[in-house]
């Protein structure tokens, strides 16, 4: 057992910084009920099934007798245009909503991580081409191309992942080239380059893998916007199609009832807000935690 | 400083011409038939097979990229799928009512975000920095689209004091005559000395106004803040403290004005989300507005409205980031 004893020493400085982050993190009383709200809002996306009343109103079941109800000790949220239970849509919608933000977020880590890579680590002409591609792809508001490609590839939920995916990338390869530009002049790279290991090899395992972390935490405080943009192009007709309970897309179709039927649009839009700002307040308590020019003991 | 504004305006037309390409990507390649995507839905295929021609699809991609180009610069971006007219004109005729709205978004920017992250630099860690702080994460967390929704139930439904949507009520649109110079109703209106219309026109600004204007303003108060903080910690401001200068004056004119290059920078950011926020909002207040022509032009698949308003907002976007670089060009310190 000598390898993991080694392990874990090689490894310990780090679990200590990630468990002095933590500590940091959840010193705060507004980033500890984040924390709380997030682990909340998981359980809720993965047990909806058994916590919705009325699962069925989730996708296809309709009810028209109770159509366009307030809210009630029977359905809690109300009911919707068909006579469905809101609060089953609304805890399905987490589940929608923290999928794909995850998906969406991967897909864009998946593209962006190894170009980034290889722009740092190759220099010249390869870094040249790609961070100025990046540079055109951060000149459109990130909505935006999200909207114009959603509507080009057909509307549908995979396809704004797809599409949210693709006006995102380019953030993840600016971090990681930074990271890469100066791991590449580290002495364990230099040595790796010495002995002869191929350029692909030392991108991919000695420059890559110390790249993570900054990246990562991007990831992190980007889930927040990202629900806030599946729910936007879903808002506009380009997510998410009916009879999909996603939350941008309920507010959507909202419109027409919610001036006699409040509970309608309120509920799925506090549904938005709140993922939303938990994700938001842990993303900026993690920067500042981790950035060394605010953090405070 | 000449040479790095003549090199960042090369850089924009670069990046401009990258746009122009990727949304060329996206209307001629990635769609398996672009011809049929451009006509829509309902054409016949004789409408496909002469917008193949019309678009040049049957040449090859590099010929087809040139004549795309050229269009672009004479300002042709096709002509509607359910109007049939022309898309520029379209655009012109929208555009004043959101520039409007964008306008009055980023006064309220400008003059309610950078005070309040002034105050809250200033006071750091006190009661109001913390309450301007919840305030700039809450309203970028906020969908905009659902803010516009429960304005109208607390304001229009509830309480009765705004209207519900449009730029005019539907009575003075027709008893009076609506003054046309420019095309901004406001401005219109007051140079015409048309108070009534004018009083109007504001009364109906006021809830697009407020949700298109919550974002811009938390973004601005949240980066000047961070922008402050850093400055306050600089050697000139422990300087200008000593020598007995007041903190109005330290805060107000030595501290803010260092900060101005990264302020023109998130303010020139949040014209261009402003912009985009546009489209999920105006369709709401049914402003006759760009948003509401491109919100309608998805829900019609009216494509070559879509690239119209995709490409206009881009290069919106681009010239206002040019513009913010060259007001920190200004700055002597980044001249070299």
């Amino acid at each position: 057992m000598q390898w993991l004893s080694d392990f874990t020493m090689t490894l310990q400085p780090s679990i200590r910084e990630f468990r002095m982050s933590f500590y940091l993190l959840n010193r705060n009383r507004l980033q500890r009920i984040s924390l709380i709200v997030i682990v909340l809002l998981v359980l809720v996306a993965v047990f909806a099934p058994f916590i919705a009343p009325y699962p069925g109103h989730a996708i296809s079941d309709t009810n028209p007798d109770d159509k366009l109800q307030p809210p009630s000790t029977r359905y809690w949220f109300g009911t919707d245009e068909l006579g469905r239970d809101m609060l089953s849509r609304v805890i399905y919608g987490t589940r929608i909503s923290l999928q794909t933000a995850l998906i969406a977020v991967g897909m864009a880590l998946l593209i962006g991580v190894p170009l980034g890579a290889i722009a740092g680590g190759l220099g010249g002409v390869m870094d040249e081409i790609i961070m100025r591609i990046t540079d055109v792809f951060l000149s459109f508001p990130p909505l935006l191309l999200a909207i114009a490609m959603s509507a080009f590839l057909g509307p549908n939920l995979r396809n704004a992942m797809l599409s949210i995916a693709i006006s995102w990338w380019p953030w993840y390869t600016r971090i990681i080239r930074g990271q890469a530009v100066s791991i590449r002049e580290r002495q364990f790279v230099r040595a790796a380059r010495a002995i002869g290991t191929p350029k692909m090899s030392i991108i991919f395992k000695h420059i890559l893998p110390n790249t993570f972390a900054p990246v990562i935490v991007q990831a992190s405080m980007d889930i927040g916007g990202v629900i806030l943009t599946i729910a936007s192009l879903s808002f506009l007709g380009l997510g998410a199609q009916p009879p999909t309970p996603e939350w941008g897309l309920l507010i959507s179709t909202s419109r027409t009832y919610f001036l006699n039927a409040w509970w309608y649009s309120t509920f799925p839009g506090i549904a938005i807000v709140i993922t939303v700002l938990v994700f938001n307040l842990i993303g900026d308590g993690i920067r500042e935690v981790l950035d060394p020019k605010t953090r405070r003991f | 400083m000449k040479r790095f504004i003549l090199r960042r305006l090369l850089l924009g037309i670069v990046v401009m011409l990258g746009v122009a390409f990727i949304t060329f990507f996206l209307t001629r390649v990635i769609p398996s038939d672009p011809a049929a995507k451009w006509v829509g839905p309902r054409a016949t295929p004789e409408q496909i097979a002469k917008a193949r021609i019309d678009l040049g699809l049957d040449q090859p991609l590099h010929v087809q990229f040139y004549k795309y180009m050229g269009d672009l610069l004479q300002g042709n971006l096709g002509s509607s799928l359910r109007t049939r007219r022309p898309i520029m004109l379209e655009l012109k005729e929208n555009l004043p009512a959101t520039i409007e709205l964008v306008l009055i978004s980023t006064i309220a920017a400008v003059f309610i975000g950078i005070p309040l992250g002034v105050i809250s630099a200033n006071r750091k860690d006190q009661w109001i920095d913390h309450l301007s702080r919840l305030f700039s994460v809450g309203v970028v967390s906020l969908p905009t689209f659902w803010v516009g929704l429960i304005l109208q139930l607390l304001f229009f439904r509830t309480l009765h004091i705004f209207p519900l949507g449009g730029q005019l009520s539907t009575e003075i649109k027709l008893t009076m005559e609506i003054p046309k110079i420019t095309g901004f109703l406001m401005f219109d209106s007051l140079v015409t000395g048309n108070f009534r219309i004018f009083v109007d026109a504001l009364w109906h600004i006021v809830l697009p106004g407020i949700t298109i204007g919550l974002y811009p303003v938390g973004l601005v108060a949240r980066m000047t803040r961070s922008a402050l903080l850093e400055i306050l910690n600089e050697d000139y401001i422990t300087a200008a403290r000593s020598y007995g200068l007041s903190e109005r004056i330290v805060l107000w004119s030595y501290a803010l004005k260092n900060s101005i290059g990264s302020t023109s920078t998130v303010v020139a950011l949040s014209i261009g989300y402003t912009l985009v926020n546009t489209f999920l909002t105006e369709s709401i207040y049914s402003w006759p507005g760009i948003g509401s022509y491109i919100a309608s032009a998805v829900i019609g698949l009216d494509y070559p409205a879509i690239m119209g308003v995709t490409i206009f907002s881009a290069f919106s976007y681009v010239i206002l980031n040019l513009v913010a670089d060259i007001i920190i060009a200004l700055d002597p310190r980044v001249r070299a």
